[in-house]
């Protein structure tokens, strides 16, 4: 090895502690470039392979009754590939080992025996044999749920008639990878299951012989969806049919495309974070690194060392930071996105995982850590190598202070001598303080970024469960039913209340824009189920206009007193002038609102509910759902409650994980940051430090001065922090809005008082460990060596 | 001008000024100068007379202000910074004050820091006999004496085979006994290998082991004096 080169190990292994501590920020940059990028490949791949082998649909359609003879016409469709019409219904279930009622979504499976299209993946078992009336299959997650395999039975109602159905299998679809059920914001797989049964059964239960109310198709590669889209509406609207939607808007991809979405995002904006600041922290401690060698830089010069290698030798220096944070990075990242991945696939229910690791991502994550400390080292660098020999190797001329507006401002204050030392100081270097300050407050701001999701989901929770849903249950009508239902429904056991509402397909259009929707249509005196303005006030539904979500409302660019065209799905072609009354705050999907009376008399009949809230006395909880489950009219039940326990339960399960994470993360950023600093400001001052300690200053007072700047810096840096933190989060609410959900915008003051906590410990622990050196310096070999 | 064969060093009009914030410090006013090949010179002067500025110019470390200098057929004053580096590392050898080891390095590294850069070294090992050092190998500077780490430098400075030795207070920071040490390796490489050899020094004492004394005042040469006899080191009234 060559002697420049071991100066370079050694110069590595006494500079340990602060390499570790560069090398730290550096690997999280790097581990969470791999975790999330290798985690989004996989999940990716594992997505593209799981639909190409099953052959996931590209459009989706219903209609309430159409002839089979229809099919043909679909499959005509210029770009079409393959059609497949079925039965798409969804019933109450009766399980023996819970009381409550389930849910079902419950599908056909064709007379050839499997779905050729959205094809099953059998994992335990097999198929429902054609006209088997009491087969069933369903999807392993509710299987797991209950602990069901083959041989298993429950009831299901369909249609009104309830029936002992067996398992014959298990399975999993591409339809539902992500499983939530109709009104749910969290998958609850113990009450929302997907069954498939043989289409000639079901047929006959719904009275849908040689007719479908669902069809699926796929599109031959490069075949623009819109013209297909706007044929099959037209096919199917004689039929009832409600419109259709793309992979975009089926849920289960939906909500995948979302997560790939947030790793994306992960991937690109917190790494540059730590990237920039282990860039800034290399700089720091090899501009002093370079400082304190200065004659040993002229002395290689004076040997005949170039400027370039002697660059080199300090550039390798970093280039060795950089590598031992990148490799710590990768084991990590490794270790994590394997761990993320198969998290993932429990979540999603994939039936296998492809886990792909793409050396791209080990490159570009290597070459972006080496890059961000090259470039530290680079800054630092530059200053000293420029120097010529003779100067380098006489001692850099003692600081100049002046007295400037700083420095009076200052003498204003009259502060003791050590105070002056310290404000000097900052004053002397305000860019260096400055850029400590930023550094310390990038660490608050990545907890405030990490935490505030809870407060938002909080504020969500508030606003979704506690004012704006406050109904115990949701019941759904299998058909819609005249208002009359609602006496009927306040007749059930235990129903303190009733009131309903209608979801009607429609098609909104501004201009250009469109948008396909359900309008949610009521009684304006309606209480259970309220909607908020952004000033938290209640918006009613007027006669003649409609409420649109703030989202939708930006989709569809127009504001209260625009007006918008109304298309009825189920109605014809006709579009109906509507003016926006009212705009509200609304976090789950994209919803409209209408006064029931109008929205009946535009579709020309007396107003019908699809569903109704219930209001439920505890007590008489049992009765109730003994009465749902034996009711034929009722195709579903939600019980709120539950929906928000499942939330809960899914969000404190995160919350620990989370606060651990993102603390650790932020921890590590400042302790880098502060220690770093300290220990430059300790091998600066040192003799400085030593000659007061002579004079006989305490060792307190001593570190008072030393560390007290970085307690300054750490109080300037908490508040801006928490701005930033502010700012990371409402780029996260932009970047996470998506036509399923949208978070609100909130910070509470608790997750402020914990980010400022975490970054003055950090400081405080960084700083007890300096004390430590303070404390035990050697006055006389500090005085006597030369700077 | 004297035989140009026999003379490494030549300088004409040499003016070099500081500008430290207002004060413009002339440290080198005009001044020419002849060294010649093989012999061992000393620059006695006041501190501030210019000596070790000439010294860093005519070694390459410095850049003149004004005036011409040469080494051999070579105009210094006219070199890039990369000659510049060309020339330091394959015909000067250094011997500073402090002497300036890489403290991470042991005596062996330290010299092979010069060997694996030159053209024609000598080895470490070899370098560090000469300095009598061979005890000395593998020890850190922070394990040495002072002599001893000046031992070193000159090895280190030795090493490449130098045609040029420039020394820059080589005893200044030394007590008489490890002085006249340093002074006796610097002696016998001179008479040994014929290095012409520059000392800059306060020590009056020193001058009489030269060839030639050059006094420097004012930033100018205010005597050059030849010796007729030379003392050894060990002789030297300190």
């Amino acid at each position: 090895m060559r002697a420049l080169d071991k100066k370079l190990v050694r110069d590595i292994r006494r500079l340990w502690a602060q390499a570790l501590a560069i090398a730290a920020v550096l690997s999280v940059g790097v581990m969470i470039m791999v975790m999330a990028f290798g985690t989004q490949r996989s999940l990716t791949e594992t997505r593209d392979t799981f639909y190409d082998r099953a052959r996931f649909a590209d459009v989706w359609s219903s209609a309430a009754r159409a002839p089979k003879s229809l099919v043909g016409e679909i499959a005509a469709i210029p770009g079409v590939a393959r059609v497949e019409a079925r039965i798409n219904q969804y019933a109450v279930l009766d399980l023996p080992d819970m009381a409550d009622p389930a849910m079902a979504q419950i599908l056909s499976i064709p007379g050839s025996g499997a779905p050729e299209m959205n094809a099953l993946i059998v994992k335990e078992g097999r198929l429902p044999e054609f006209g088997r009336r009491d087969e069933v299959v369903v999807n392993e997650a509710f299987a797991i749920a209950h602990d069901y395999g083959p041989g298993d039975g429950f009831s299901v109602t369909l249609n009104g008639q309830k029936r002992d159905v067996r398992i014959t299998g298990v399975v999993l679809s591409p339809e539902f990878i992500y499983t939530i059920g109709p009104g749910s914001i969290m998958p609850d797989d113990e009450r929302f299951g997907i069954l498939w049964m043989a289409e000639d059964v079901l047929a006959a239960a719904f009275g849908l012989s040689g007719a479908f109310n669902s069809v699926t198709l796929s599109v031959t590669r490069g075949t623009d969806l819109a013209p297909v889209r706007d044929e099959l509406e037209r096919l199917l609207k004689p039929y009832g049919g409600t419109g259709s939607y793309a992979r975009d808007q089926q849920v289960s991809n939906a909500f995948l495309d979302g997560e790939l979405e947030q790793l994306d995002v992960m991937a690109r904006i917190v790494p540059p974070i730590f990237l920039v600041v282990s860039a800034f922290l290399v700089n720091m401690v090899l501009g002093r690194l370079i400082q304190l060698e200065r004659e040993q830089i002229g002395l290689l010069k004076a040997l005949g060392y170039s400027t370039g290698e002697i660059a080199a030798h300090y550039l390798k220096l970093s280039l060795g930071i950089g590598a031992i944070g990148v490799l710590i990075g990768w084991l990590m990242g490794l270790a994590a996105s394997q761990a993320m991945a198969s998290v993932y696939v429990e979540y999603f229910h994939f039936p296998y995982l492809v886990f792909v690791q793409r050396p791209s991502v080990y490159v570009i994550s290597a070459s972006a850590g080496l890059f961000a400390a090259l470039i530290g080292a680079m800054m630092a660098v530059r200053r000293v190598v420029g120097l010529s020999p003779a100067v380098a190797m006489s001692p850099p001329a003692p600081t100049r202070f002046r007295r400037g507006l700083f420095d009076r401002l200052i003498r204003v204050l009259r502060p003791q001598q050590p105070t002056m030392m310290i404000l000097r100081a900052i004053g002397r270097w305000p860019l260096r303080a400055a850029l400590t300050s930023l550094g310390i407050s990038i660490s608050g701001a990545i907890i405030v970024a990490g935490l505030f999701m809870f407060d938002s989901f909080d504020e969500l929770l508030d606003v979704a469960f506690v004012q704006a849903n406050r109904q115990d249950a949701i019941l759904e009508f299998a058909v819609e039913r005249p208002e009359a239902v609602l006496d009927a429904v306040a007749n059930l056991p235990g129903v303190m209340k009733a009131e309903g509402s209608l979801s009607i397909p429609v098609r909104l259009h501004h201009g250009h824009l469109t948008r396909t929707i359900g309008i949610e249509a009521s009684r304006p005196g309606n209480d259970l189920v309220r909607v908020f303005d952004g000033d938290d006030r209640v918006e009613v539904s007027p006669e003649h206009g409609i409420v649109l979500a703030k989202r939708l409302a930006g989709h569809l660019d127009v504001g209260v007193g625009d007006i918008l065209e109304v298309e009825f799905l189920q109605e014809g072609d006709r579009r109906y002038r509507v003016p926006v009354t009212g705009t509200v705050a609304q976090f789950f999907g994209l919803s409209a609102y209408m006064d029931l009376e109008t929205a009946s008399s535009i579709l020309g009949h007396a107003p019908r509910l699809s569903l109704a809230n219930v209001d439920i006395d505890q007590a008489e909880r049992e009765a109730l759902f003994a009465a749902v489950k034996a009711s034929p009219a009722i195709s579903g039940i939600t019980y709120m409650s539950e929906v928000r326990k499942g939330f809960d339960e899914t969000i404190a399960e995160s919350a620990g994980i989370t606060m651990t994470v993102y603390t650790f993360m932020a921890a590590l950023i400042a302790i880098g940051v502060v220690y770093n600093s300290a220990r430059i400001q300790l091998s600066e001052r040192a003799r400085e430090l030593a000659s007061l300690r002579i004079l006989g200053f305490t060792r307190g007072e001593v570190s008072y001065i030393l560390l007290g700047e970085l307690f300054i810096l750490t109080l300037v840096a908490i508040p801006i922090g928490l701005l930033m933190g502010y700012g990371m989060a409402a780029g996260m609410v932009l970047s996470f809005e998506s036509d399923l959900y949208a978070l609100p915008l909130i910070v509470t003051e608790k997750t402020y008082w914990r980010a400022a906590g975490v970054v003055a410990g950090a400081t405080i622990v960084s700083a007890l460990i300096v004390r430590r050196r303070i404390d035990r310096m050697d006055l006389v070999a500090v005085m006597k060596t030369r700077e | 001008m004297a035989d140009a064969m026999n003379s490494v060093f030549h300088t004409k009009g040499i003016t070099k000024v500081y500008t430290t914030g207002e004060v413009d410090v002339h440290a080198l006013r005009g001044v020419d100068a002849e060294l010649y090949a093989g012999e061992f010179t000393v620059l006695l002067g006041a501190s501030g007379s210019g000596k070790s500025t000439l010294l860093n110019i005519l070694g390459g470390l410095d850049h003149a202000t004004a005036g011409q200098a040469w080494f051999r057929d070579k105009e210094l004053t006219a070199m890039s910074e990369r000659e510049l580096t060309r020339y330091r590392r394959d015909h000067v050898g250094f011997v500073f004050q402090f002497y300036n080891l890489v403290p991470s390095l042991t005596a062996r590294e330290n010299v092979a820091l010069v060997t694996e850069i030159a053209r024609d070294p000598m080895k470490p090992e070899e370098a560090l006999e000469r300095v009598g050092l061979t005890h000395r190998l593998d020890h850190f500077p922070a394990e040495m004496s002072g002599g001893e780490q000046q031992r070193v430098a000159i090895a280190r400075a030795i090493a490449k085979r130098p045609e040029v030795l420039l020394c820059d207070e080589p005893t200044g920071a030394l007590d008489s006994k490890t002085g006249v040490q340093v002074l006796d390796a610097l002696e016998r490489i001179n008479a040994e290998m014929g290095t012409s050899t520059i000392v800059i020094t306060h020590n009056a004492g020193i001058r009489a082991m030269a060839h030639r004394v050059v006094h420097f005042a004012d930033g100018g040469i205010a005597e050059v004096v030849t010796n007729d006899t030379r003392i050894a080191p060990a002789e030297i009234v300190w």
